[in-house]
């Protein structure tokens, strides 16, 4: 079963390169200020993301409907 | 200079040598100033130690007063001495170790592992206390030196400072040890066997324990005060010093001309005797030393303990300038905005003015003035400060120019921040204009009381008068009262009326009540309307349209009685409130409308109007409702809750119907015919089904005695309306206070063995009365079984709130540290100060601040159409 089935688990994804240099930009902060997720967390495993890479969550919101927040995969 | 990161601070024991390498004087004349008043060589106020006296400057660093930071001293003891701080420590090494040898009173294995127990709670930050205990129990009990073979003596312990060895265990002859014996026994113990005893050995040695030199604290230290009268009065550490010098010296001067051994001993006990009480004056055995008038000396110790020490009192907490702290009372004449400051506090405060060429003339109109609000004191460019007195004030007044600061008493219209602890939240601390007003306490106007959650029964609140432009102007433009009508918490009107409030303006808009001209103008009197139609007679709801700015809104009151299909405004309650273009046209103003909390009208105000328009409302809606209800009088009276024979005997009815349906449910209970409830036992069945069918009981009695307590009794006009009370108190009044409980279930404790929770019952008792279930009213009264029961529960409500507030303040406390230097930036993301870590990448995830939304919601779609749809309209 795919962790990414569950109605829990929001939609993850792995930020192109180009996309990540948007974000960074577009936040003006280096990569290690981001908020960290593990690479041995199962839904990194799941995708496939190294460390170094950025994922980006889409998740339900309570007060905004939708919102969106990313992620450094750390060791 | 790098700043340097502090890793750890270790403290250690000063050593003899060490005292002596950091004194930069031997003291030892107890002499302090000779006859031309200055300070003797080699006394304690010697020049070498620092100095305070502004002429003089120091011998060591060659600094003035303020800039030389004192240096130390030091005595030397002519006899050794106990230190207080350490006896207990000395007993336990006495005890443990050997009087020969000075080896610890156990073989090298066993005292190996104690080390390494020790060594290994140290490391893990814990305890080693027990360890320690331990040692001491085993060492004390050793008969003979495992190492040398000696004979041990059991060592007794006399509070605070002397130690006895038994001699003779059969007929306790004992003999004193002499702070020297005890000082020669402590340096044969080996480095090796210290960290058995919990010692360091690079950090201490046993026999330091001992004092042989003193040190001197600089002057600085302890200053001495000029008195009125021109004394010098010294600090009680000088006076302890003298003593201690003159008693060594006295010493000194005996032993060498050979006096008997008696008066030596006699004399080491007193140096033991000041020493002891220079370091701590609050030692149990000892008398404390006095001052001459009979107060005990503040020595060492007592600078450093207590809530007044230099801990609690000087580090962790501080004290504030420009600030009074008094008891609160209401004045519901003063604006929301306002505080009324006791003249004698506004006298003591004051407000600098920093004088420029536009506000000199004002600068010296205030110089000049003999009355309140005055100058209170002048500042000079060069920093000095002037007193301003009669005799230099015109003098004062001439040579005042640009540049200098005024400082005048607080006066009407200054700005202040007011506070209420514990400041939980951002509406804690507000600032309020000030109103000087006559006799002690802070005035307030009972509408900001939500807010601080203040109430009068003995309340105290703190007031703070900022002292630069800057902060003033912050505070007017962010700290306003009014700035916080509206609350960060749920986006609603946090100020707002109560009780009075919302019972008077039910009375003046309930229905269609008329008032003659001399009623309705003097329910207006107060408030500054300038055009009042000219009528004879003017209904309640015309009366309070005069107050309300041009808003329309349709809401439910308080007051509905939510029937199933709402008929609006043929509500023949009066419950559906319609207000247009500023007309009350339907509907009574109870607590939904203008409450604290919920206030619906005075939320339509701020987001219409804004908040100045919503402070002038809650003002004038205020004042009007206070006029109202003083003209028409409102009261409440024990006669309130009565109600009729016919509605008692109903509801004895209904409760004994209800006891007998719950013994019927126990019948069934004891036969095995109950049926549990999904998920239940039988039991819990039998519990749950008890407690809904009496608390059916109750609200049925309450219902009973709702229908003779009618819509014209004060009491049911404050429940319904919101102003104070619910039903349910009326309720527990006039009909049946109802069940008791502990933890959520009925009352079931007493002995455990009996089963019963007391003696009037017999054993499994389960019915009604037998466990907590209260069939009188408040009014009737209660049985002393009952009263037992409702001890019971009650008890439990005041144990919950005590425990409730500590933890929910620790739990606060602990939140509100790990979130302090978050901080929302201009591009919506939440990061933290320092590293710029980004927590969240909008605020809240849809960015909107609360304290502008609409009750949490960024838009509000209803009213966007209803303004759209007036406009076109
Ligand atoms: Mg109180
Ligand atoms: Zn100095
Ligand atoms: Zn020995
Ligand atoms: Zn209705």
């Amino acid at each position: 079963m795919r962790l990414q089935d569950h109605i829990l688990v929001p939609k993850h994804e792995i930020l192109k390169e180009e996309e990540v240099e948007e974000l960074l930009n577009l936040l003006g902060v280096k990569k290690e200020q981001l908020p960290k997720i593990k690479a041995s967390d199962p839904i990194v495993k799941e995708i496939g993301a190294k460390p170094g890479d950025v994922i980006k969550i889409t998740r339900k919101s309570l007060t905004a409907g939708v919102s969106i927040f990313y992620r450094l995969v750390v060791e | 200079m790098h700043p340097k990161k502090i890793a750890a601070i270790k403290f250690e024991v000063l050593s003899p040598q060490e005292i002596r390498r950091m004194s930069v004087a031997k003291i030892s004349n107890p002499e302090t100033y000779d006859d031309d008043g200055f300070p003797v060589d080699g006394g304690l106020m010697d020049t070498r130690l620092g100095v305070i006296d502004p002429g003089l400057k120091c011998k060591t660093c060659n600094g003035k007063a303020g800039e030389c930071p004192g240096h130390f001293g030091h005595i030397e003891l002519a006899a050794p001495v106990i230190h207080v701080g350490y006896a207990k420590l000395i007993a336990r090494l006495l005890s443990g170790t050997c009087r020969e040898c000075g080896r610890i009173l156990m073989k090298d294995e066993k005292r190996d592992k104690f080390i390494k127990e020790i060594e290994r709670l140290k490391a893990l930050g814990q305890s080693y206390e027990e360890v320690l205990k331990e040692v001491f129990r085993l060492t004390k009990a050793a008969k003979k030196c495992p190492h040398c073979g000696a004979e041990q003596r059991e060592i007794k312990f006399e509070k605070p400072t002397s130690f006895y060895e038994v001699i003779d265990p059969e007929t306790k002859e004992e003999q004193k040890l002499t702070p020297k014996d005890v000082r020669e026994r402590l340096e044969k113990i080996p480095n090796d066997d210290l960290p058995a005893f919990g010692l360091d050995p690079k950090a201490v040695r046993p026999e330091w324990f001992v004092l042989t030199v003193l040190p001197v604290p600089p002057v600085t230290v302890r200053p001495s005060i000029i008195l009125e009268t021109g004394q010098r009065s010294e600090d009680d550490l000088t006076h302890k010093l003298v003593d201690i010098i003159r008693i060594n010296q006295r010493f000194i001067e005996n032993r060498d001309t050979g006096a008997p051994q008696q008066i030596l001993e006699d004399l080491w006990e007193l140096l033991q005797y000041h020493v002891t009480t220079y370091l701590d004056n609050e030692v149990s055995g000892i008398p404390p030393a006095r001052h001459r008038s009979g107060r005990p000396l503040k020595t060492l110790s007592q600078r450093l303990k207590g809530k007044d020490g230099r801990f609690r009192g000087s580090l962790s907490g501080k004290r504030v300038n420009f600030s009074a702290r008094t008891v609160i009372s209401p004045d519901p004449c003063i604006s929301i905005s306002e505080v009324g400051v006791p003249i004698e506090v506004a006298r003591e405060l004051s407000v600098p003015i920093f004088v420029t060429p536009n506000n000199i003339e004002i600068a010296r109109e205030f110089v000049l003035r003999k009355e309140s609000p005055k100058a209170s004191y002048v500042i000079r460019p060069d920093g000095k400060r002037i007193r301003v007195i009669d005799s230099n004030r015109e003098e004062l007044a001439e040579k005042l120019e640009p540049g200098w600061i005024v400082e005048r008493e607080l006066m009407d219209g200054d700005i202040v921040l007011f506070n209420r602890q514990p400041s939980l939240h951002r509406m804690s601390i507000m600032a309020h204009y000030v109103r000087v007003l006559p006799y002690k306490t802070f005035r307030l106007n009972p509408a900001v009381c939500p807010p601080y959650n203040a109430d009068f029964d003995g309340d105290e609140m703190n007031l703070h008068v900022p002292q630069s432009l800057e902060a003033q102007a912050e505070a007017k433009i962010l700290l306003a009262v009014q700035e916080h009508i509206l609350s960060p918490r749920f986006g609603g009107p946090i100020l707002g009326g109560i009780h009075d409030h919302i019972t008077g303006l039910y009375l003046l808009t309930r229905g269609e009540r008329k008032f003659g001209k001399d009623d309705a103008m003097d329910f207006l009197r107060a408030l500054d309307l300038s055009e009042i139609p000219a009528k004879d007679e003017y209904t309640g709801k015309e009366i309070f349209s005069f107050i309300l700015p041009k808003i329309s809104i349709r809401f439910k009151a308080e007051i509905c009685q939510g029937c199933a299909v709402c008929k609006e405004e043929n509500c023949e309650n009066d419950a559906f409130v319609v207000i247009e273009n500023g007309k009350l046209l339907k509907g009574t103003i109870d607590e939904k409308a203008v409450g604290a909390f919920k206030g619906i009208i005075i939320d339509e105000i701020v987001r219409k109007f804004g908040n100045a328009a919503a402070r002038k409302f809650i003002d004038d809606m205020t004042k009007l409702a206070i006029r109202v209800i003083t003209r028409l009088g409102f009261t409440i009276g024990i006669d309130d809750v009565d109600i009729p024979k016919d509605a008692i005997n109903q509801i004895e009815e209904t409760i004994a119907d209800a006891e007998k349906r719950v013994e019927e449910l126990i019948k069934a209970y004891r036969e095995g015919n109950l049926e549990p409830m999904p998920g239940r036992s039988v039991e819990e069945t039998l519990e749950l089904r008890i407690m809904q069918e009496l608390g059916k009981a109750r609200d049925r009695a309450g219902k009973i005695a709702g229908r003779y307590l009618g819509m014209d009794n004060s009491a049911v006009i404050m429940a319904v309306s919101g102003a104070r009370g619910s039903m349910l108190n009326l309720t527990q009044m006039a009909a049946c206070i109802g069940q008791q409980s502990v933890r959520g279930e009925r009352i079931t404790r007493g002995y455990a063995y009996t089963h019963r929770t007391t003696s009037h019952f017999k054993s499994n008792d389960l019915s009604a009365r037998a466990k907590g279930f209260i069939r009188s009213s408040y009014k009737s009264g209660l049985s002393p079984v009952e009263f037992f029961f409702h001890a019971a529960g009650g008890r439990e409500g005041l144990v919950d709130t005590a425990v409730r507030t500590s933890q929910s303040g620790y739990l606060q406390r602990r939140m509100i540290n790990a979130l302090q230097d978050l901080k929302v930036e201009y591009d919506g993301t939440v990061r933290e100060q320092t590293s710029g870590i980004i927590v969240q990448f909008k605020y809240g995830e849809d960015g909107v601040d609360p304290m502008k939304s609409y009750r949490g919601k960024a838009v509000d779609v209803k009213r966007i159409i209803r303004e759209v749809m007036e406009v076109k309209g």
